[in-house]
Parts: C-alpha cells; structure tokens; sequence
C-alpha cells in the first residue's frame, strides 16, 4: 500500500485531502465531521473582522440534465467573530493533532496581519493562508482579489507576514489575471513559503428569463459571484501547472479547482499539487467522498508501483512545453473499430461540418464489414479517409463508444523536428517550407 | 338475452384498466432525452414511418423546448400522442435506436413522444402550421379512423379543405374504439379529433355513406375522395354455437369497453378468445382486468406461430391470462340457449384438426378474434369499377395512395390490410401531398433527413418504407 502521507512546506499530513476554505470548514462541528470522515486537513473559512452576508448566495450551472457542474458564490469571508474561530481551531486541534488546520486570513493593515497571524499560532494553526482570491465583495473593499491582481501589493502583504510567522505562509491567488505566474513570483518575492491556487472565478452563472435577474438573487438583484465546481478544473490545472514549471517560483503548490474525484487529484499531483484542496464537491455529496478519493489514488499509486505521493508529484509536468518546441514530424489518425461501431454516425457529422471532412459513409458492404452491434442491415458506415486524416481527435472525442474510435501512431519515419527548429532550417536554406493545407 | 354480467364496481374497474405506461415526470424526461445520442442520419426516423424526427424533439425536450419538441412531432404525424402511445415502438423506432444492442435500453421514444405532446393535447394550444393560402379544392374523407385524419389534417395545412364523414357517433375510428384500454382512453383519441378539428378539418357524424349521402353526391361537391373506411365485420367460424347471445367478436367486445362506463361492461366468469393476434391479446387483457376468472386464448398453431408482439403476449401472461396451443375450436357448447363450453380437438403441426382428440373446456364467453373481413362488398357498391387487390385490399400506387379511380385515393387497413395506426397516419399524409401536387402543381417533399450520399430510400428517410426491426 502505498505511503499518502505528504509533507507540504513543513507540514505533515496524513493525506494529501484537504478542504479548501469555504462553508465546509466554518466551524468546529464541521471540522470535527471532516476530520472523522477522512481528510487530512481543513483550510479554515476566512477568518477576518466579521461581516454580513446577504441572503440567498449560491448558484449553480446545470448542464444536460447533471447537477452543479459549475458553481458560484456571493457569500464573503466567515460571518463569525475571530475569537470564536480562534478558539473553535483550537478545540479542534486539541482533538486532531495528526490532522492539518490552515488558517485563512484576509485583514487589511500590516498590524492586524500581524495580530491575526499571532492568533492563529497561539490556537495551534499548521499555517497561515492569504485568501488574496475572493473576486466577490471583499474586492470592493480592497482586499481579496484586489490584492490578488496587484503584484506589488501581493509581495508587500507576504512580506509583512512572512517577518512574523513562525508557521508557513501560503499565498492563495485568483485565477481573475492574465498570468498568474506574475502574482506567484511576487509572492514568492515577498517570502511565502506556498502557494495555494485557484479561487474562484468571476461568473455570472444564469439568467432568470423570467425576471431577468441572474442567479443568485437577492431580492430581484444580484452580482457576479466566484465560479467553482467540476467546470473549472482545466482552468485550474493549467494555472496550477505554470506555478509548478515555473523556476523563478519552485515552491510548494495546493491545488484547488473542480476536483471531484481521486483521478482529479492525481491529476492536479502529477502537475504539481503537494496537496489538494476540496471544497464544492463536499458542498454537493458532504465529506464522505474523501474515502473513495483516499481509496481511488492508493489503488492507483500501487498500480503504477509507486511507493508515495510524492512519487507521482510533478509528473507530468516536463511533458508540457512551449507549443513551438513540440514535434512537427509526429502524425496520428484515426482508426474506427467496425466490431464497435453502433452507426449513429457522429464521427461523420463532426468530422463533416466541425472539422476537416475526412470521414465518409459508405455502403458496409463495399468495405466488407459486417453487421455491428446496433447498426441496422445496409446502413451507411463511417470510414476515415486516412490520406486526409489530421489526427485532431473530434472523432474520437464525439463517438459514445468507448475505444470504437482509437487515435493511431502514424510511422512516417521522419525524424522529430520542432517549430522552432523547423523556423531556423528555413532561414538557413536547409529546409524546405513545408506547403500550405490545399 | 345474454347472462353476461358486469364484473368490477366502478373505482375497481378504472383501477384495473390504468394505464400501464404512466407519463414522464419533467426531470425523469429530461433525463431520458438527455441519454439520447443524437444520432446523425439517425436509424429511429428511418424505421418511423411518419419520419418524425426523433433525435430533434428528444434533443428539445433535454433543451426545455417542449412546445416545439411537439411541433416537430405533430408536424410529421398528426396522431403523434396516440402513435406514442399504441405504436409497437420496439420493433420501429425502439427497436433500431443504436443503443438497442450495446448494454443499455434504447431510448423511451414514446414516452418522450408523449411527454412532449401530452401538454399540447392538454392546453389545446396549436402548434402545427396551417398554409394561409387556400385553394378553395375540396376533399371527402370516407371513414374518421388514422388514415383520414392523417390525410385531412395534411390537406387542410396545405391550403385545401377536407371534410370527414364517420358513420359512427365519434370520429377516430380504432383509435377511440378499438385500443386497449389501458394503453389508451378513448378521451385522448377524442382530444386528438379535437385538435384537428381546430386546424380546419370538418367532422360529419353519424354518417352512413351510400344511405344517408349517395357517392354520387360526394363526387359532385368534392374534387377528390379518400378512402379509410377500415375494415368490416370479425370473420365467422361457422361452427355450431357461433350465434349464442354469450359469443362476441372482438372488434365489438373493445368497442364496447370504449362507449360505455367501464362498471357496465358485461363478460362471463371464464371467457376464452380464439385467435392470437395482437387483437387477441387485447380482448383477453381486458377480460382478464375487468374481473373475468379465467381468460384464456385458444390458439390453432403454435406458440411459435403466433401473430401478436412478444411484448404483447409477454404482458398477458404478467396478467395470468392463459393460453393454448395447437388446438381448433370444433363447437361451442349449449345450456339452455346460454354458452356453456367449448369442445376443441387438438391440432398438428399444420393446424388441422386431429381426428379423435376431442376434448371440452368450460367457459360463459366466447371472445372471436380471428380477424377481420375486407368490405369489399360495400367498396364494389360504391365504386363498381374500384380494382381490389389480393384478399380484398383496395389497389393503391404505393408513392400516392391514388387508386385504380383517379382522384379516388385509400390508405389505412382498407388498403394495407390491417396495418399500424402510424402506418395509417402515413399512407394518409402521403395521399395528401399527391392530391396537394394534383391541386397546385407544387411537390411538397415530406420530411426527410436527407443524406448527400445519394442513397435513396429507405436510406436517408423513413417515409416511403419503414424499415422494420425484428421483435
């Protein structure tokens, strides 16, 4: 069995599940649920000077008949007093000593940084975390994604804790800039010790065609609110990954964003993740997921025959590149398995009007393939042109069969040659321009 | 005077007769219509005959378009809450969805069908298209089932006028008197009459064409006639007993369940029906659910043989009706003028019966559905020069409906035999874009997905030959 204990910027934990700051984590009750069900860690609701929360403060993007694919917030940082989230972490780590409690901060002065951060340490907090990510209300104020999206301003509020600490400093950013590499390098600038990414994404989720209110209403009105839940993962991913790949930064990552499932996790570990962050999937099915999530990436790590996390941590991360440093001599097409094939003919369709027309229907027998399962005698069958084929994938991502349509190797025995390469060889006169797409 | 008796009290005969598909509930259809693939060329519109688009209005329904998840389907097929109901959609529409064969269920066509269109029937509210110009040509329907209402609600959406005259107090024909009634109330086949009503059509009841209305004059006013008079009366056997006052015929004995409250249908304690069509299955059902003891199906040939649906005998035998095979009824038997059995002989493999196998089971009611003769007679009377076809079938192009009388066309069983109500529909529609041709000049082309591979029917559209799975 695989070890899935981590150590994230000094902090030990029993797995690497942890849930993100948000309603799951408001209160000790709460934590003490989590922590019986099986995570590993709570990043507390953010704790800062109360304030008052409207009503009426989610919504959710429902897609094809499934539930809470995306989700969004209005409500601000804990409406609950300091002392009483203080002395709540406290009662909780008591209780939880092996488990992980992150105290999520947002205050405004160096000196109420200063003092926040004290009481976090004296209630026995792992570590500290800058919500510098809530796109919704707190900004107006000049805190959260305000401070987020204003390099200069990240690396001042880290410097400022980081000259107090005595625990980690994780900076978590928002996802509402253009590169978020920047923010992390100022983070990193002013002395975090992690990073923790994504907040959440500002979002207007639905309009009310009725009362022409978008979701959440509050009484007949309403604000963009921060997005969440499954729909955001390839955003987060790709966040996460250019924290992890980036040398100036090379600092411990959380990752957060749309993570359901243990594959999700793997997923956000092999880009970089040291831990992971949950927050709307409890907020849909309660704590109890975090037993298959445990489960699924230990089944998995022995699969692979790794002995730890940290073994899988980072993975796929030098398999990214540049897109000009890819190979342009690599070809694959697609290849449909008429054993397979029900012959609802979406590969045709796709290939037809989406994309580059290379996939015919033809008379079954002219091909010689039998009848298929589903198709009826005669029917016309999709056959891909190969000459033709590009290799983009649609077809295969739009066939409902699994492994009906697989996406082959072509072996055109050319050697790997990159853009940047290739830009260079047509420069020197080595290299002739490759022809235009008729 | 028959001794046949009511059997149930009132709330216990509608509860017996429910129906056994109950509708969609919002979410439940949302999530089925969200499982259909959306198939391109897509084999569910090739094997409807009407060539409703499926994927289309299933694909509105999962979009909340429930109003034109109903134009799409009334739009092809007029009927399209009652075929949702009564079509054997497992070997058309069910029965060639892709996922059929895979490890999954196809896709509840029908009741997606129903759940999109029940809300229009409901409301009233009209969906379908009516052309705003109009020819001033004029059409008489003979007979009010699903091939003249789909053929008068086509004409009148295209501009021309159609009257339909039904002999019988309602228009509707099978569909409001011969359905099982837990598949459906003769109400919906009312409330469908209703809707094409309003798009134009004229009903005229109570009509007996050549005695209450000479052909003759039909001629004169109309510039051309449809023909969907069904068929005529259950065949006999010609056995001694056939004329006891406990012996129905099928056809009567369901009509009977939809004209009158169910509390008063009259049946014995132990009915048997001869034959095993799907007819059959319906009769024996409905015995069976309005209180009959025993309701048992007598059958000439084999299990193998029989003629009904699997799905419909799988049903009757869910109910605990009975059935025998291979054996010919020889006599029905007497008690003071009232049935009091049946003596059967047993039969070999070629139905005949086996000399000295002779054997009596006791019943109160014999139920006859052994099919149903050709009106041949009546159609010769009409139109003395009207070519009929083998068994009696009118003659009809199979591309117009026209028959070997210009401007006289037919569809429905009266032409293909005893078909479906979707066939009907069908054959109806297409009588009305040949006479829409004959009136304007114009060729409407039905509704069709084309391909652009040059494929012809039944490639590309279900609407010339269905092409029909296996059951």
């Amino acid at each position: 069995m695989a070890d899935l204990s981590i150590n994230f910027a000094g902090v030990k934990s029993p797995n690497p599940f942890w849930i993100a700051s948000g309603p799951p984590g408001n209160s000790a009750y709460q934590c003490h649920r989590a922590f019986e069900a099986g995570w590993g860690g709570v990043v507390w609701k953010t704790i800062g000077e109360a304030i008052v929360n409207q009503s009426s403060r989610y919504s959710a993007l429902q897609l094809n008949g499934q539930r809470m694919v995306g989700f969004n917030n209005i409500e601000l940082i804990s409406d609950r007093a300091p002392e009483t989230n203080f002395k709540e972490i406290r009662e909780v780590k008591d209780r939880w000593p092996d488990r992980v409690i992150v105290a999520s901060l947002m205050v405004e002065t160096r000196e109420q940084w200063h003092e926040f951060i004290k009481r976090s340490e004296d209630a026995g907090a792992d570590a500290i975390e800058c919500n510098f990510g809530c796109p919704h209300g707190m900004c107006e104020r000049g805190m959260g994604s305000a401070v987020g999206q204003n390099p200069a301003v990240i690396e001042t509020i880290a410097g400022w804790c980081a000259e107090v600490a005595e625990i980690p400093v994780i900076i978590k950013l928002t996802p509402n800039i253009t590169d978020v590499a920047q923010p992390g390098r100022a983070a990193k600038a002013g002395g975090a010790d992690a990073i923790s990414l994504i907040n959440t994404i500002n979002s207007i989720t639905q309009v009310n065609l009725d009362t022409f209110c978008p979701e959440p209403s509050v009484g007949g009105q309403s604000s963009h609110g921060g997005y969440c839940g499954a729909a955001v993962k390839p955003i987060a991913l790709n966040m996460v990954e250019t924290i992890a790949n980036d040398p100036q930064i090379n600092l411990p990552v959380s990752g957060i964003g749309g993570i359901n499932t243990w594959r999700d996790a793997a997923e956000f570990i092999a880009l970089g993740s040291t831990s992971v962050q949950v927050c709307t999937a409890v907020m849909q099915k309660g704590f109890r997921i975090v037993a298959d999530m445990a489960e699924g990436l230990s089944d998995y790590l022995d699969s692979k025959g790794m002995q730890s996390v940290e073994e899988l941590r980072g993975r796929a991360l030098p398999n990214i590149l540049n897109w000009e440093n890819l190979n342009l001599n690599y070809a694959r097409i697609a290849q449909i398995d008429y054993d397979k094939c029900i012959g609802c003919n979406l590969c045709h369709i796709a290939c037809e009007d989406g994309a580059h027309q290379c996939i015919d229907l033809v008379d079954p027998a002219a091909l010689g393939v039998g009848e298929g399962p589903g198709r009826l005698p005669g029917k016309p069958v999709p056959k891909v042109r190969d000459e033709d084929c590009v290799g983009c994938n649609l077809c295969s991502l739009v066939c409902p069969v699994d492994h009906c349509i697989t996406m082959i190797d072509v072996e055109n025995g050319k050697e790997r040659l990159s853009w940047a390469e290739y830009q260079a060889g047509v420069e020197a006169g080595t290299m002739e321009p490759i022809p235009p797409h008729p | 005077m028959s001794k046949l008796k009511p059997i149930l009290p009132k709330a216990k005969a509608r509860e017996a007769m429910e129906e056994i598909k109950p509708a969609f509930a919002s979410q439940e259809a949302v999530t089925e219509a969200n499982r259909c693939l959306y198939c391109y060329d897509a084999p569910c519109i090739m094997a409807c005959p009407t060539g409703i688009d499926i994927p289309g209005f299933i694909k509105k329904i999962a979009y909340d378009n429930v109003k034109g998840a109903a134009r799409t389907i009334l739009t092809a097929n007029i009927l399209g809450n009652s075929c949702a109901r009564v079509c054997p959609t497992k070997v058309l529409c069910e029965g060639a969805c892709v996922l059929e064969d895979r490890d999954h269920d196809p896709i509840d066509i029908g009741r997606l069908q129903r759940y999109a269109t029940d809300r229009v029937l409901e409301t009233g509210e009209q969906v379908v298209a009516v052309s705003p110009l109009k020819s001033g040509k004029k059409v008489a329907l003979i007979g009010g089932g699903p091939a003249s209402l789909g053929c008068a609600a086509e004409l009148v959406r295209l501009g021309h006028e159609a009257v339909v005259f039904e002999k019988k107090e309602h228009p509707g024909g099978l569909n409001t008197y011969g359905i099982a009634y837990y598949k459906m109330k003769p109400e919906i086949s009312l409330a469908e009459v209703e809707m094409i009503e309003k798009l134009g059509v004229e009903f005229r009841c109570g009509i007996e064409v050549g005695t209450d209305l000479a052909v003759d004059k039909i001629l004169q006013e109309f510039d051309a006639v449809f023909l969907g008079i069904g068929l005529g009366q259950g065949r006999r056997l010609a056995i001694p007993g056939e004329d006891l006052p406990e012996v129905a015929d099928a056809i009567d004995f369901i009509a009977e369940i939809h004209s009158q409250p169910l509390e008063t249908v009259k049946l014995g304690k132990n009915v048997v029906v001869l034959g095993c069509g799907n007819t059959a299955i319906d009769a024996v059902s409905q015995a069976k659910r309005l209180g009959a003891e025993s309701a048992t199906i007598l059958y000439r040939r084999s299990e193998e043989e029989m003629s009904a649906y699997g799905f419909e005998y799988a049903l009757a035998k869910s109910e605990r009706c009975e059935f025998m095979f291979q054996v010919a009824p020889v006599e029905i038997l007497e008690t003071n003028g009232h049935v009091s059995g049946i003596r059967l002989a047993k039969t070999d493999s070629n139905a005949q019966p086996i000399t000295g196998s002779e054997f009596t089971v006791n019943c109160d009611h014999v139920i006859k559905a052994l099919g149903q003769t050709k009106m041949e007679k009546t159609l010769l009377e009409w139109f003395p020069k009207l070519k009929l076809g083998a068994g009696g079938k009118i003659e009809v192009d199979p591309l117009t409906q026209e028959t070997s009388i210009p401007g006289v066309y037919a569809g429905g069983d009266a032409a293909n035999g005893g078909a479906e109500v979707v066939n009907a529909v069908a054959e109806g529609k297409r009588a009305a874009l040949h006479l829409h041709q004959t009136f304007t000049g114009e060729a409407v082309t039905p509704p069709a997905q084309t391909t652009r591979y040059g494929i012809e029917p039944p490639f590309g559209s279900g609407f010339y030959e269905p092409v029909r799975v296996s059951g």
